[in-house]
């Protein structure tokens, strides 16, 4: 586990410090020359490794299995997005100094009270790891606390995520309706569209990636993962142990929460683009499915599924487009039935993998009417 | 049943009763257990057992009547965290360990000590929660299991651990349920063995089938059927009772 | 002394003809010069009974009429010119047209409804009563009182009778037993036109004016009752596609516990069943496709019941006792079966027919009841009794209900678990076609249909209580009750928005529904 991550680690800040170099140091001429879309890809692959990431320390350490973990993606995104947003100045189409393009156009008067702040880059910052942290916290202290868990949780994660895509729709919230928020035009002071500048962002994407594995890898490594992975297995047994179960998932699903709104506010800078359809239930479901085929429980696993699936998507959406869901949805099947510890599972046998049936007996493989505890 | 000194009173649970969907599973049933203990308690199935380890330990809230713990500890108003708190250890009838920890995981996880996240995070091992794991693996005979991960042991191996489970948590009264179900004879023995070292220092509650184990502990009795107290006393007094024998063997 | 009477009538009748005979001639009015002169010409027309008086009216108001300087009147059609009088063909010496000013028109549109009132065909009539209602004009007065007097239809003669208030309390010179009684008529009405004229009655009699008022709170609350009789049928209505959607997962979800998120592709699978029953009965029966969703219902629950059968022994069957390996599976099966119709039938949407039977809607004192939901409202109905009976009544129920409350001992009595789970899982898909059926009358027939329902459904089940096919029924109506009634308030988004949010907060307050199972049995 500790090589795994080591290598992971090593792996990840070399070789996009070798991409870095290829595409700034070498003449586009050159056979070895990586074009810049390649960074910018590179980038927005990080960044759904660090979504898979967050949805990997909830899933394959506490056993929440959140449908909506795009959720925290979209308002870390939205909240970079917006600062972005007030960035771009007098150099919007309407001119206006202060009022974003789209308000202009919905002929708003003055800024919502909740846009201000966010042209200081450390509010925004800030922000954009609060609000999804905070939205974790409610969700899951009302959740965790009345004990919904297993299917009962994800569904009431996908109905989350869901509402937000309905309201983030919504032209009279202020977060620009359907289009999003979009033309940004530069981040701290660097010209998003210059070639430096998406380099710069693809290392700094890896090297955040890189620290978050670290503190995933630290918190299921110590005491305090070792009672949440008993909480995932047999958590009544943890409650008689004189644990609280719900303090626990708690914790760790608002970690998980921040963590993917970091993801989020990388992924708007490279992507140029924040829109509702992040929202969609299906795209949180995707990040699991890349957390399954990496090995859930691994950590490292997940960012090798959300590299490579996305990389399988980006190849079949332009070269057999109508394949492509095929693919998805086959991949999803084949995982479960055939690869549950995904493609880690094929290093290593166990280790601290859940445990296979965590949820009824072996001997009793069998519809069960949804059980709470043993 | 005389009333006890309720000074000396560990366990006082007085008139309660559970009914799920019109079904009475316990039925204004009353049991004191004094400090330092052992108490066994039989009945057939249904009578009621698990359902009253569920009321001690928070897990099932009473419909009415009274359930103490030491003197001045309302249990009914408690949850399983904090009963656990309290003192009270649980050991399932079915052996619920942590599988995919080792044996020295589990019960480093269940010795007595800080519960709050905010400890865990940050908890290194002591010295002095090596050697209180080391005596509870030499108790349980598991010291040569220490490195092998729970799932891998055998049934019997497990109950065991979920036994020094229990004592790691530093518990004042064990509630301790079907301890020797599917154990050899020979673990069978051993079991009781440790049972009986244990009440040296804590309470214990034995819910048990095995009429042979109840009366190799040799302490008093509760029959329980029907959610009451059918009979209590010496294993040979409620052997003896005419009601006692038309429950177990049927008109 | 009657037989004096009869004659002294007789005598009267006789002396009234020539009277009648020797009346002024009703056409001379339209060669005045001036527009009053006109507009009592079109009155003395319409009030004399003169089988010409409609047509010439009517030419009037479409500038055909013309008048010569000899006092003849005369009609311009497209092939020449009539007589006014007698409707002959003629040729007028030079004609010049009757010139039409606001009041001319208003007129001649009053006297219209007048004249219309007494048309042989009811329909007609109840329309130029309906049209005096709206003018309120006083001048129809007299008109409408000969109209009820002969008015066979009782549903026309009320609204004659209602026409005739309206116009009672525009008139200026009625007494005021006379208004109040008026009053009285148009508040038994009691729609918005007569709130409308009771509404503007601030310049009558004290005592009129108050029964008008009093009048227009009544209506006001009746029609406040209509409007909420309306939202519940919508609310209904919503509930009832709410309840098909989710009456099969109440199977599949509710009882068996398996996640299917390829639920919503039965659905789809339904109405796409329903396309193309209709492609082929339009192709080969065009006489049958008032049919078509009749026969589409048994297809669709095959069709849907198959597949299902085919899920659960190719995939489901090695997933159980793992809820959330089967949800991602069937989350994946889902992405296939959207992606294989879309390959089959184009991203687009396919257009189903609705049968002539099903369109249309029906008005129900203030309710406007649309028939195609009405129809998805009883078809819900039917579907869940159906379903309910299934499990009550037939040996697959029964064997189903026994190997959900205790698997190894049916297993003991001889029934064949695997079998029982594929035929349960089979039925829950079948009733999600049957929905799709339904659902392809009122959604947009597309490979994502289902993917609309899923997290509704969803929601449904477990708000209802797992496992209990009331509780699903009693949370699909609500559910659809409160959305249309937060519609209003909130809009159509919001309105969803908080529905969800109360769905998640209720949740987290009661995770076991609304009416949850209870006993050992869930505790364990």
């Amino acid at each position: 586990m500790r090589h795994a991550t080591l290598i992971c680690v090593v792996c990840l800040l070399g070789l996009t410090a070798l991409l870095a170099c290829l595409n700034l140091f070498t003449p586009a001429s050159s056979p070895v020359h990586v074009p810049i879309y390649i960074v910018s890809l590179a980038g927005k692959y990080l960044c759904f490794a660090i979504l898979a990431l967050s949805v990997d320390l909830i899933w394959g350490f506490a056993g929440i299995l959140s449908l909506g973990h795009a959720a925290f993606f979209g308002l870390g995104g939205y909240a970079m997005g917006m600062y972005l947003m007030r960035q771009i100045g007098p150099r919007g189409m309407y001119g206006n100094p202060i009022l974003p393009d789209f308000m202009v156009f919905l002929n708003w008067k003055e800024l919502p009270w909740y846009w201000h702040g966010f042209d200081n880059p450390v509010f925004a910052v800030v922000m954009a790891l609060a609000v999804p942290g905070v939205l974790a916290l409610v969700f899951g202290w009302l959740a965790f606390r009345s004990r919904v868990s297993g299917v009962y949780l994800s569904i009431m994660t996908q109905a989350l995520t869901y509402a937000l895509a309905l309201a983030f729709n919504r032209n009279d919230m202020g977060f620009g309706g359907y289009n999003g928020l979009t033309d940004f035009k530069e981040m701290f002071g660097f010209p998003l569209q210059a070639d430096a500048t998406r380099v710069g962002l693809l290392l700094a994407t890896a090297i955040i990636l890189a620290l978050q594995l670290l503190v995933a890898r630290y918190v299921v490594a110590s005491r305090f993962g070792k009672v949440l992975i008993a909480v995932r297995d047999t958590e009544s047994r943890t409650r008689f142990l004189g644990y609280r179960p719900e303090y626990y998932k708690l914790f760790v699903f608002v970690l998980s929460a921040i963590m993917a709104g970091i993801g989020g506010a990388l992924y708007v800078p490279q992507v140029g683009i924040i829109n509702p359809s992040e929202f969609a239930p299906a795209n949180s479901i995707e990040a699991v499915i890349w957390v399954a085929v990496g090995g859930r429980g691994t950590l490292v696993g997940a960012i090798l599924g959300a590299v490579l699936v996305n990389a399988g998507k980006t190849y079949f959406t332009s070269a057999l487009p109508e394949l492509w869901l095929f693919a998805l949805g086959l991949l999803f099947i084949l995982v479960t039935l055939l690869l549950p510890a995904g493609i880690m599972g094929l290093f290593r046998r166990r280790a601290a993998a859940p445990a296979e049936a965590d949820e009824a007996g072996a001997d009793e493989a069998a519809p069960q009417l949804t059980k709470q505890d043993a | 049943m005389n009333k006890p000194n309720r000074a000396d009173t560990l366990l006082y649970l007085d008139n309660v009763s559970v009914s799920f969907d019109g079904f009475k599973a316990l039925n204004a049933l009353s049991l004191f257990v004094q400090k330092g203990e052992m108490r066994a308690v039989i009945g057939p199935n249904g009578a009621g057992k698990t359902t009253m380890m569920d009321v001690i330990t928070g897990k099932t809230r009473p419909d009415e009547g009274v359930v103490m713990f030491g003197t001045d500890t309302d249990l009914t108003k408690l949850d399983e965290p904090a009963i656990a708190s309290l003192g009270i250890g649980r050991k399932f009838q079915k052996p619920t360990v942590f599988e995919p920890h080792t044996v020295w995981d589990n019960l480093l996880l269940a010795l007595a000590g800080d519960r709050r996240p905010r400890f865990t995070l940050w908890a290194r091992e002591t010295s002095e929660e090596e050697d209180r794991i080391a005596a509870i693996l030499e108790t349980t005979r598991l010291t040569d299991h220490r490195h092998r991960r729970a799932g891998d042991l055998s049934h019997g191996q497990k109950q065991w651990l979920e036994i020094g489970m229990l004592l790691a948590q530093e518990p004042q009264l064990l509630l301790v349920d079907e301890p020797v179900a599917g154990m050899t004879d020979a673990e069978t023995a051993q079991t009781a063995e440790l049972l009986r070292d244990i009440n040296r220092t804590r309470s214990v509650v034995v819910v048990e089938h095995d009429m042979d184990f109840v009366r190799a502990l040799d302490v008093r009795v509760t029959v329980l059927h029907e959610g009451s107290v059918l009979s209590e006393g010496t294993i040979d007094h409620v052997s003896a009772d005419p009601r006692v024998v038309e429950v177990y063997l049927g008109r | 002394m009657r037989i004096l009477r009869s004659l002294l009538l007789l005598a009267a009748l006789l002396a009234a003809l020539p009277v009648r005979a020797q009346a002024p001639d009703p056409f001379a009015g339209f060669a005045a010069t001036g527009f009053d002169g006109i507009r009592r010409a079109i009155e003395d027309l319409a009030g004399s009974g003169n089988k010409q008086a409609e047509a010439t009216i009517a030419a009037l108001q479409a500038g055909r009429l013309a008048t010569t300087a000899d006092g003849g009147v005369f009609i311009k059609t497209d092939d020449g010119w009539r007589d006014a009088r007698t409707g002959a063909a003629a040729t007028p010496d030079n004609p010049r047209p009757v010139r039409l000013n606001n009041a001319v028109r208003a007129a001649a549109a009053a006297a219209m409804g007048n004249l219309t009132l007494f048309s042989a065909d009811a329909g007609t009539r109840l329309r130029a009563a309906e049209a005096v209602l709206k003018s309120r004009d006083p001048a129809a007065l007299p008109a409408l009182t000969r109209a009820i007097a002969q008015e066979k239809d009782s549903s026309v003669r009320a609204a004659m009778d209602q026409a005739r208030a309206a116009a009672v309390l525009a008139a200026p010179d009625t007494s005021e037993a006379e208004r109040i009684v008026a009053v009285g008529i148009l508040r038994g009405r009691g729609d918005l036109d007569a709130r409308s004229i009771l509404a503007s009655l601030g310049t009558q009699p004290p005592a009129v004016a108050e029964a008008a008022a009093t009048a227009v709170t009544a209506i006001d609350r009746q029609q406040q009752l209509w409007a909420l009789g309306q939202g519940v049928f919508y609310g209904l209505s919503l509930g009832s596609v709410l309840l098909l959607a989710a009456a099969g997962l109440a199977i599949t979800f509710g009882v068996m516990g398996v996640i299917n998120m390829a639920h919503g592709e039965m659905v789809m699978l339904g109405a796409y069943t329903t396309f193309v029953v209709q492609e082929v009965i339009r192709a080969h029966a065009p006489g049958l496709f008032g049919a078509s969703l009749i026969i589409a219902v048994p297809l669709a629950f095959l069709v849907s019941g198959l597949v299902g059968i085919a899920i659960e022994r190719g995939m489901i069957r090695f997933l159980y006792g793992r809820p959330l390996e089967t949800l991602l599976a069937t989350w994946g099966l889902s992405l296939v079966l959207q992606q294989g119709v879309r390959t089959i039938f184009g991203p687009t949407n396919r257009e189903v027919g609705t049968p002539a039977w099903m369109s249309g809607a029906v008005q129900w004192g203030g309710l406007t009841i649309t028939i195609n939901r009405l129809v998805i409202i009883v078809f819900a109905a039917l579907v869940i009794l159906a379903l309910m009976a299934a499990l009550r009544f037939t040996s697959l129920g029964l064997q189903m209900r026994a190997v959900t409350q205790n698997r190894r001992m049916a297993a003991a009595m001889g029934i064949r678990t695997p079998w029982i789970d594929a035929m349960t899982f089979g039925l829950g898909s079948g009733v999600a076609g049957m929905a799709g059926v339904a659902l392809s009358q009122i959604d947009n027939v597309s490979p994502n249909l289902g993917q609309g329902y899923i997290i509704d459904s969803f929601l449904v089940v477990v708000f209802g209580g797992v496992g209990n096919l009331w509780g699903t029924v009693v949370s699909a109506l609500t559910l659809g009750i409160v959305n249309k009634f937060l519609e209003p308030l909130a809009g159509a988004v919001l309105g969803k928005i908080v529905v969800l949010v109360l769905l998640i907060l209720f949740i987290q307050r009661k995770p076991r529904g609304m009416f949850p199972l209870k006993g050992r049995a869930v505790e364990a």
